[in-house]
Order: C-alpha cells, then sequence, then structure tokens
C-alpha cells in the first residue's frame, strides 16, 4: 500500500535542495564562512609597526610547532580534555545507571537535578567555583576550621578539571542514559537466570551495549572540553593558558590575528583528529554487533 | 516425590493480590501450561519461580530444596523470555556459550555442548552470526538453546510463541514439544493462548484473578470445565443459565427459556440456579423429527475446515460448528433443527472467581 502511495506522489527533484535550503544557508554564512576567513588570516602575517600583513605563508604554523610554550599549552589543553572526559566516564555512566533504576518520580527529580547546571551560564559557575576554590574561599575556611594549613587551589589545572567535569556531566549522563532506555531489561534477568552475578552482567551485558552512549558522550566531552574557554579563563588565571585562552590572548591581548587564528586552526584540526581516532578505534569494535 | 511444588504461594503488591494462594505440584520430565487472559497472575507465578519476583507468601520447593528466597543466579533454571533477550552484542555460540562460561565448563566441552545445542534446534550453521541478523523464529530457537545448554532441572517458558507469525507458530508449538520430549526436561509454559496450551501441555492450569481455578489434563480440562470462565476462555462455549426444574438419579433437567434441557452427572437440587454448557462442535443439525433445539440461522462464518454458525433459539444465541463437507452453508434466516448428545451437556459454576470475590 505504501509502495503505491509513493508512486502517486513523486516530490519535485528540487524539494530536497529547497527543504535543507534555509539550513545550508545558515551553515555556510555562519560556518563555513568565518572558518575559511580564520583559515587565510592564519596565513597572514603581523608587525608591531604595521599590523597584519597581507602575506600567504606557513610561518605562523612553523612558529606554534617550533616553539615549546605553545606545545605545552596544546598538551595541557589535551590532557585536561581528555581527564575531563575519563572523569565524566567514571561518573556519568554509573550515574546514568543509577538513575534509569530509579522509580519514575525520582528520575524525573534527579533528571532535573542533573540538568539544571546546564541553565546557569558557564561564567556564574566558574565564579561559584572560583569562590570555593580561592585562597580564603569556603573550602579552605573549612579546612583551617579544623587545623589543616590552606592549600592552593584556585589558578591550578587540578580547578579547571573539577569545573570542566561539573560543567560537562549532563552530556556524558544523557547520550548513556538514553542508550540505557533502549535497552530489554530482560536481557538482564536472561544473564542472571544463567548464573551470571550482578558484576559480570554490567561488565559482559550492560557496558558493551551502552558503549555507543559512552562514545558519543565522551566525543561531546572530550570537545567541548579541548575548546573550553569561560572556565580555565577564570579558573586558571593569566598564567595557567588552555589554548582557546591563548587565542583570546593573541587576538586581544598581543593583537596578533594571524597567530591567533593559525592556533585556532590547530585546534580545530587536532581536535578533529583526535575524535575521529577515538571514534574509528571503538564504531569498529561496537558497529559490527550493535550496528 | 514431586519435582517442582509451589506451597501457598502469593503475591501481593500493596492492595492488589496477583497471586493468591497458589497450589501446584509438577512432576519430572511433565510439561505444564499455566493459562490464562492478561492479569491473571500467569506470568507473576513464572517469575516468582524464576526469583525475578519475590513472593509475598508461600514456598517454592524445587527437588525438595526450599528455594523460595534464593537468588535468580543461584537457581540454575533455563528461562526463553517472551522478547527471547538474546545478548544483541555476542554471536549466537557465545550467547549459547554464556551460561557454560558462567559455569566455568572447560572449553573444549562447553564447544561441544554449543555444538549440540544449536543442533537440536537446527541452527547448527548459525553459531558465527548476531542476533540481528536472525528471523523471530530463528531468534526464539538461539533462547532455547541458551537455556537448554545448562541443563536445568526445569525450563520455564515466558509466552514463547506471542512474537511468531501464526504458521510459524504452529511449526514451532510441535518443534518445542519434541525437543521438550527428547531432552525430557521439566517445563512450565505460560501462555494466554488456549491452543497451545492445549496442544503442548501434559498438564494445564487456567489461571484467573490470581487464582488457579481448574488444573488437569488438557482433554479432561476442555471436557470437564469447572466454571463458566474456564469453559469460554478454554475452547468457545455456549452458555446457558436456567434453573432445575427435576432431579433423576444423578441427572436433571434445567429449564432454559421455554426448554426444559437434559444434563446428567450432576447433584444439582430442584430450583437450584445453574448454567449449562455445551461445546459448538457437540451440536448437529438434524431433521425436524430429532430435534432437540430449532433455531433460526443468524450469521455463518466460514473456517475453510470447518463452518461457524449462530442460531437465534429459545434459550438464546448458540454457536455451533459444523464440518465443512463442500455443500454451501445454511443461509441466514433459514430455519434448522438442532440436537446433541446428553452426555455432551454440562452444568458449571456459573461465577467466576473474580464475580466471587467481588461478592465479598
Amino acid at each position: 500500500m505504501s509502495e503505491r502511495a509513493s508512486s502517486n506522489f513523486k516530490p519535485k527533484r528540487s524539494l530536497p535542495y529547497l527543504l535543507t535550503a534555509p539550513a545550508t544557508l545558515l551553515f555556510v554564512t555562519m560556518v563555513l564562512a568565518p572558518l575559511l576567513l580564520t583559515a587565510l588570516l592564519a596565513l597572514n602575517s603581523y608587525d608591531d609597526s604595521v599590523g597584519i600583513k597581507s602575506t600567504y605563508d606557513l610561518h605562523n604554523y612553523l612558529a606554534i610547532f617550533g616553539d615549546d610554550y605553545y606545545l605545552r599549552i596544546f598538551w595541557r589543553t589535551f590532557w585536561i580534555a581528555g581527564l575531563t572526559t575519563l572523569i565524566c566516564i567514571v561518573v556519568g555512566a554509573p550515574e546514568a545507571y543509577v538513575l534509569s533504576r530509579m522509580g519514575r518520580k525520582w528520575r524525573a527529580f534527579f533528571l532535573i537535578v542533573i540538568l539544571a547546571p546546564l541553565l546557569v551560564s558557564v561564567v556564574v559557575r566558574a565564579f561559584g567555583w572560583s569562590m570555593l576554590l580561592s585562597a580564603d574561599g569556603l573550602i579552605n575556611h573549612a579546612l583551617q576550621a579544623v587545623g589543616i594549613a590552606p592549600v592552593k587551589m584556585l589558578y591550578t589545572s587540578g580547578a579547571i578539571v573539577v569545573a570542566l567535569v561539573h560543567v560537562m556531566l549532563p552530556f556524558m549522563v544523557i547520550p548513556v542514559w538514553t542508550a540505557l532506555q533502549r535497552l530489554d531489561p530482560t536481557v538482564e534477568h536472561a544473564a542472571l537466570s544463567l548464573n551470571a552475578s550482578q558484576a559480570t552482567v554490567l561488565r559482559r551485558i550492560l557496558l558493551p551495549q551502552v558503549a555507543p552512549g559512552v562514545l558519543s558522550g565522551s566525543l561531546i566531552v572530550f570537545g567541548l572540553s579541548a575548546s573550553a574557554f569561560a572556565i580555565p579563563g577564570l579558573l586558571g588565571g593569566r598564567r595557567l593558558k588552555m589554548v582557546a585562552t591563548t587565542v583570546y590572548d593573541e587576538f586581544l591581548g598581543s593583537l596578533n590575528w594571524p597567530l591567533g587564528a593559525s592556533i585556532a586552526i590547530v585546534l580545530l584540526v587536532a581536535n578533529l583528529i583526535i575524535m575521529m581516532t577515538y571514534n574509528r578505534i571503538l564504531e569498529r569494535r561496537y558497529s559490527k554487533t550493535l550496528g | 516425590m514431586s519435582f517442582l511444588k509451589l506451597e501457598n504461594l502469593s503475591k501481593r503488591y500493596g492492595d492488589f493480590t496477583a497471586v493468591e494462594n497458589l497450589d501446584l505440584t509438577v512432576e519430572k520430565g511433565e510439561f505444564v501450561s499455566l493459562l490464562g487472559p492478561s492479569g491473571c497472575g500467569k506470568t507473576t507465578t513464572l517469575q516468582m519461580i524464576a526469583g525475578f519476583v519475590e513472593a509475598s507468601a508461600g514456598r517454592i520447593l524445587l527437588n525438595g530444596r526450599d528455594i523460595t528466597n534464593e537468588k535468580p543466579n543461584r537457581r540454575g533454571l533455563g528461562i526463553v523470555f517472551q522478547s527471547y533477550a538474546l545478548f544483541p552484542h555476542m554471536t549466537v555460540a557465545d550467547n549459547v556459550r554464556f551460561g557454560l562460561e558462567m559455569r566455568k565448563v572447560g572449553a573444549a566441552e562447553s564447544a561441544e555442548r554449543v555444538k549440540q545445542a544449536l543442533a537440536l534446534v537446527h541452527l547448527d550453521k548459525f553459531g558465527h552470526r548476531y542476533p540481528r541478523e536472525l528471523s523471530g523464529g530463528q531468534r526464539q530457537r538461539v533462547a532455547l538453546a541458551r537455556a537448554l545448554v545448562i541443563q536445568p532441572p526445569i525450563l520455564l517458558l515466558d509466552e514463547p510463541m506471542s512474537n511468531l507469525d501464526a504458521k510459524l507458530r504452529e511449526e514451532m508449538q510441535i518443534e518445542l514439544r519434541e525437543i521438550q520430549r527428547k531432552v525430557g526436561t521439566t517445563t512450565i509454559m505460560v501462555t494466554h493462548d488456549q491452543s497451545e496450551a492445549l496442544s503442548m501441555s501434559d498438564r494445564v492450569v487456567v489461571m484467573e484473578a490470581g487464582r488457579a481455578v481448574q488444573i488437569g489434563k488438557p482433554l479432561e480440562t476442555y471436557e470437564n470445565p469447572v466454571n463458566a470462565f474456564v469453559s469460554q476462555f478454554v475452547g468457545k462455549a455456549n452458555l446457558l443459565p436456567g434453573t432445575v426444574e427435576w432431579v433423576r438419579d444423578g441427572g436433571a433437567g434445567v429449564r432454559v427459556g421455554n426448554h426444559v434441557l437434559e444434563v446428567q452427572g450432576t447433584s444439582l437440587a430442584v430450583g437450584e440456579h445453574t448454567t449449562l454448557c455445551i461445546r459448538p462442535e457437540k451440536i448437529e443439525c438434524c431433521t425436524e423429527a430429532e430435534e432437540q433445539l430449532g433455531g433460526v440461522v443468524a450469521s455463518s462464518f466460514f473456517l475453510g475446515n470447518q463452518w461457524l454458525y449462530r442460531f437465534e433459539t429459545d434459550c438464546g444465541d448458540i454457536l455451533v460448528i459444523l464440518k465443512n463437507n463442500g455443500q454451501t452453508s445454511c443461509q441466514p434466516g433459514q430455519r434448522v433443527s438442532l440436537r446433541w448428545p446428553t452426555s455432551a451437556m454440562r452444568a458449571v459454576a456459573s461465577e467466576s472467581a473474580i464475580m466471587r470475590s467481588a461478592h465479598v
């Protein structure tokens, strides 16, 4: 019946193009054009007295890869993003599992609790963390009250990781939770009936099935963490830089736009390569079985 | 000694009683079906035997051992789930092997047993496939092989055929019963399909509103339903409510409308209200001279091997099933004469368990 319906209804060839036109337009003007301009800008050079000069070569890239200073910033950015992702997996996946096991009322409540941070601006949350972690913040006051010497927490990579995990957790919980929702609950019963322990059920039955959820969650978390700006800006301070804050400083501090643009491009490409490799490795492992 | 024994088993959820004081004994090698409409407590009973639902009261004894409070992963029962519940990320062979792995069976032995189990369900060549590459019927066989490979003391089947189409269902019923006979595993099947229960089981437990209303061999249950509910749920039945007019050595005459119909082998008292029950296939058309009841054809349905008629009579609507003998049917409006052997008429308790509990 549906066959006949589709043969009677012959859409115009142009229809799909017409329907996707608004999105295409948006993508081209808002994403592709700025990206292209940035890529071009990255090829220019900068002179303190003259400003931006319209040369076209790769000297900015050579400067980045030849300078230990930038390489350390890149390295720091990626290990912070990697560690944040790892912690989000370790915290978020069990959290999603517990969430999926709750009664309906409690689940609705805790889902809101998990999502609520998204309603508060990242900047506000970063300030919150800085108030907690600063030299005379709440935590250090508490430590002093019990007789422990104050600890430097603000302006450390630890502070950045903690705040990033806080911000990124919902992006891990939600895809894992969605993956858990799709599972047939009797599959667990089946494993139990075959003498599997609860731990074995988790490891052998549940985890492989939610792997795609963990995968997409970690891609989102890693990508957002590696390009995070407000949190490293506010919690890393002036000296502990991540890539995004470095780009900002090049643009607005030293006014070296071409260098800032090329750092941004390197971040983008590196991010893409890391994420695609990760995706490729995990997908090859699970796509065959889970489709 | 009975192999599996349910004693006074009950399950309550707050005010709602899902299963009430269920007593059942199952012998080794027996195939028992729990039959009933949805919400009758049959699945809850199965879940309690499996250990996924905790019993509120009563005991479950397996081979003399009390397993009422044992964890499901210690009971060692083989279960085929309604959704089959295969592990989607494992191959067919890995699915079947899982239970052996959990029991720490050696590699060589488990390879052999997986092979045998897959051969038993005719899936020898599908070991390397993933569940999503199989058809519904094949998935069900994998689930069966996975449950049987661990050589469980009891096989539990939860609506195993409900996801198969009609033709495949019939084939699988025959095959499942053959496999069960071959391996001799004591089996308990939950189903809402009365023909499935009748054709496959040694005994049928008809359940209604959490209680077992009748436990018996399929033929016995069909021929002698204890109440109106069983008579209608197991097969089709004509139910005729009436009043006892006379009693004579184990038989009685029951007034239904302006006819007095005879029923044998009952202990009814004059004036008592009762319900008569007769199966549609026990009634036949006859000449007017032999007529026990006259009627008019209201509608007719052709079912291939038989005709299903609805006749309007003085005693109410009567369903009759007649063999298709290659001739055209009676036309609606046509007058017919009906008769039946007196032995086919039954008196049944007219109230069902649901109605009883509603009256209390």
